[in-house]
C-alpha cells in the first residue's frame, strides 16, 4: 500500500470521511458558475461506499494515479463524479480548494468524469449504462495478465434500465471475472422519477443478476461495517463477479434532499448548502 | 501480384499472422466471426479471442477496458451493427482516448443480395466526426495487410472499413502502407477520380474509358479518409480541371464530404460525389454498382459530363452496343 494514503478499518472515521465527502459534494456543486450545477444528491447517496472503499479497501495512490498494480474504479453514473472529486481531495491527491473549478471551463473537474484530465477517474463515463463494460474489459485484462488488481463499478439503479447493462450483466460471468465487483447505489429515485414509477419491472433487480451468474450480496449502504464486509466477501469470491445491491437513499445527509425526486441534478444556492452544512453535516 | 481477396479476408490473415508475435493483440466477436474473418484468430490463439455474443454496445465497451489495461483490440462487426452503436464508439472509445482497432466489414451495396439492412453506409461520416478516429479503408488485400501491420501501433482509436466482396490486386509485394497519406495511382490533367476501397479498382477502369475517349484522366487512391491527406487532394485539385469523388457509402458525409472541405479551405475546386443515393438494396453487386451510379462505366459517364465533354455521348453509345 502506498505510504500517501492511510487507510483505516474504523468505522467512526470511515462515516466521518463520508460526511465531508458530502460536506464537500454541496460546496463544489453550490458554487458552480454562473449558476449552481452537479448532482449532490447522487453523490451524497454513494458517500458512505465510496469511503469504505477509497478510505478502506481500494488500492490506490493518491500520489500517482498512473501505479500499475492498483485496484481500478469505474464510477458507471458518471453524473455522480462529485463524490469522487471529494474523496481525492480529502486523499490529498487534489488540493482541497480544487473542488471550487468544477465546472469551470478548463477545469480538470469535468462536470462528468475525464481521465486525460484527471486521470484518477480511470475512465470517462456520462452516457449511462456503459462504465459496467468498460469495467469488465479491465478485469478481463487484468486476468489475462495475470495481474492481481481487481475492478469496482459503481451503477445508479435507474442506470441499469440501460440494455447494455444486462448485456454485461450475462457477459462476465463466462469468463469467470471474480476480480470484478460491481455496486448498484440502489436508492430507487432516477431523474425524473421513481423506478417504480418509470419502469416498474425493473425491480426485483436481484434475482436479474442472479440470474446471469454473479455473486450477489444485498447491503444496507449507508451501514459502512455492512459495505466493508460485503467488499471483503466479494474479494473472497472465486470463479464468478459479485455484485453488491446496497439500498441507499438518495441526497442521504440532508432531510430536504432525502428521497426526494425533486432533487435530482440540482444543487442548492450557496447560502442553502452552508446552512444544511451547519445544521445537518457539522 | 496475388489474385482477388475480400479485404475482410485479408484482415483476418493479417491478424492471425500478427497474433503470433504479438501478444497483446486480442479480438473480440459479436456472433459473426465466420462473416468478419476473426474465426481464425480464435482458433489460433483461444486466450486472447472474447466471444461476446449479439451484443455490440458491451463488447465495445469491453475492448475498451482491454486497451486501458495494455492490450492491443480488435474488435469487428458488420460495419452497420459495430458503428450502428455509436455512442458507445464515442464515448468508451473515442473520449476514453482507447486503442481500440473498430473493424466494419460488409460495407456498401458491394455486399450484394443482403440487401440494405446488413450494408455499412454510414459508417464513414460517423467515425470521422470523432475527432480522434483514425479511418481507415484500405482498396486491397495487400494495403488490408499494410494497413492491419500499422494499425498495430497506431496510438488512438480507429476504424478500419473492409469488403465482402473480394476485390483485384492493384498494388506488388513491395507495397509500403503510409497512414494518412493518399496516392496517386494514375497522372492525368482533365479530370481525376478520388476514389477509397472498392471503387478505386471502378476508377482505374473509369480511367481507361475515359482515356480511350481521349481524356486524359488521373486516379487518386484514399485509403486514409480521416485523417485526409489535404496536401495532396489541393495539388491534384491545382493540376486537374475537374474532381470526381467515388465511394460505396452514403454519398452525405463519407470520402466526398472530405474531400469537399478540404477543398472548400485549401483549393476551391468543382467536385461531383458519386455515391449511394437513398436506401441499398438487394441484388448482384456488379449490377448495383451499375445502377447506382459507381461502375467503371457510370463513372466514366458522369465523368465526362461532368467536363462538358463529348467523350460522354461517346461512352454512351459505347455501352449500348
Ligand atoms: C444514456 C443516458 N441517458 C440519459 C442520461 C440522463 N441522466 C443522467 S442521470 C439520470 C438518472 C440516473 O438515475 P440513477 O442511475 O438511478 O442514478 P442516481 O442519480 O439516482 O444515483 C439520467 C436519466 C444519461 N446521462 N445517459
Amino acid at each position: 500500500m502506498p505510504a500517501t494514503l492511510t487507510q483505516t478499518n474504523d468505522v467512526e472515521e470511515l462515516a466521518d470521511i463520508a460526511r465531508r465527502i458530502r460536506v464537500l459534494s454541496l460546496l463544489m456543486t453550490s458554487r458552480v458558475k454562473p449558476e449552481p450545477a452537479g448532482h449532490p444528491s447522487t453523490a451524497m447517496s454513494s458517500a458512505d461506499i465510496i469511503a469504505a472503499l477509497h478510505f478502506s479497501r481500494l488500492r490506490w495512490d493518491p500520489a500517482n494515479a498512473g501505479w500499475e498494480d492498483r485496484d481500478r474504479f469505474v464510477l458507471s453514473k458518471g453524473h455522480g463524479v462529485p463524490v469522487l472529486y471529494a474523496a481525492y481531495a480529502i486523499a490529498g491527491a487534489i488540493p482541497e480548494d480544487e473542488i471550487y473549478t468544477l465546472r469551470e471551463t478548463g477545469s480538470r473537474l469535468q462536470g462528468h468524469p475525464d481521465p486525460t484530465r484527471l486521470p484518477f477517474v480511470e475512465a470517462a463515463t456520462g452516457s449511462l449504462g456503459q462504465g459496467i463494460s468498460i469495467a469488465i474489459g479491465l478485469a478481463l485484462g487484468a486476468k489475462a495478465d495475470g495481474a492481481n488488481w481487481r475492478t469496482y463499478c459503481m451503477l445508479g439503479d435507474g442506470e441499469t434500465e440501460e440494455g447494455q447493462v444486462w448485456e454485461a450483466a450475462m457477459f462476465a460471468p463466462k469468463y469467470d471475472t471474480d476480480n470484478l465487483c460491481a455496486i448498484v447505489d440502489n436508492n430507487r429515485i432516477q431523474q425524473t422519477g421513481s423506478v417504480e414509477h418509470i419502469l416498474p419491472t425493473l425491480n426485483p433487480i436481484i434475482p436479474k443478476w442472479e440470474a446471469f451468474g454473479w455473486h450477489m450480496i444485498e447491503v444496507d449502504g449507508h451501514d459502512i461495517q455492512a459495505v466493508l464486509d460485503a467488499l471483503d466477501e466479494a474479494a473472497a469470491t472465486k470463479g464468478k463477479p459479485t455484485v453488491i445491491v446496497a439500498h441507499t437513499i438518495k441526497g442521504k445527509g440532508v432531510p430536504e434532499m432525502e428521497n426526494s425526486e425533486h432533487w435530482h441534478g440540482k444543487a442548492p444556492s450557496p447560502e442553502q448548502a452552508d446552512e444544511w452544512i451547519k445544521e445537518y453535516l457539522s | 501480384m496475388s489474385g482477388d481477396i475480400a479485404t475482410r479476408t485479408a484482415f483476418g490473415e493479417a491478424l492471425v499472422r500478427l497474433g503470433e508475435t504479438n501478444q497483446r493483440i486480442v479480438a473480440l466477436d459479436g456472433d459473426v466471426a465466420g462473416s468478419v474473418m476473426t474465426a481464425d484468430f480464435g482458433k489460433a490463439h483461444p486466450d486472447r479471442y472474447f466471444q461476446c455474443g449479439i451484443a455490440e454496445a458491451n463488447m465495445i465497451g469491453v475492448a475498451s477496458g482491454l486497451a486501458m489495461s495494455g492490450h492491443i483490440p480488435f474488435v469487428a462487426s458488420f460495419a452497420c451493427f459495430i458503428t450502428g452503436r455509436f455512442d458507445q464508439i464515442r464515448m468508451s472509445v473515442g473520449y476514453n482516448r482507447s486503442n481500440v482497432r473498430v473493424v466494419g466489414t460488409h460495407v456498401g451495396v458491394g455486399i450484394g443480395s443482403d440487401g440494405h439492412s446488413q450494408m455499412g453506409l454510414e459508417d464513414i461520416a460517423l467515425m470521422r466526426t470523432i475527432p480522434n478516429m483514425a479511418v481507415i479503408q484500405p482498396a486491397t488485400g495487400i494495403e488490408t495487410q499494410g494497413a492491419v501491420d500499422y494499425l498495430v501501433d497506431h496510438v488512438g482509436p480507429a476504424y478500419l472499413r473492409l469488403t465482402r466482396q473480394k476485390l483485384p490486386e492493384l498494388f506488388g509485394d513491395d507495397y509500403h502502407f503510409e497512414f494518412g497519406k493518399g496516392r496517386v495511382l494514375r497522372e492525368g490533367t482533365e479530370i481525376a477520380l478520388v476514389a477509397t476501397g472498392a471503387t478505386v479498382t471502378e476508377a482505374l477502369q473509369a480511367a481507361d474509358l475515359l482515356e480511350g475517349q481521349g481524356v486524359s484522366t488521373a486516379v487518386v487512391n484514399i485509403h486514409t479518409i480521416h485523417p485526409i491527406d489535404g496536401d495532396l487532394l489541393a495539388d491534384i485539385a491545382g493540376r486537374t480541371r475537374r474532381i470526381v469523388t467515388i465511394e460505396d457509402h452514403s454519398v452525405n458525409g463519407g470520402l466526398g464530404g472530405a474531400v469537399c472541405e478540404a477543398l472548400a479551405e485549401r483549393h476551391p475546386a468543382p467536385v461531383l460525389r458519386l455515391g449511394i443515393h437513398g436506401f441499398g438494396e438487394s441484388g448482384d453487386p456488379a449490377e448495383l454498382y451499375e445502377r447506382f451510379g459507381i461502375s467503371a462505366r457510370q463513372i466514366a459517364i458522369q465523368a465526362a459530363s461532368f467536363l462538358e465533354s463529348a467523350a460522354e455521348v461517346a461512352l454512351i453509345a459505347e455501352g449500348s452496343v
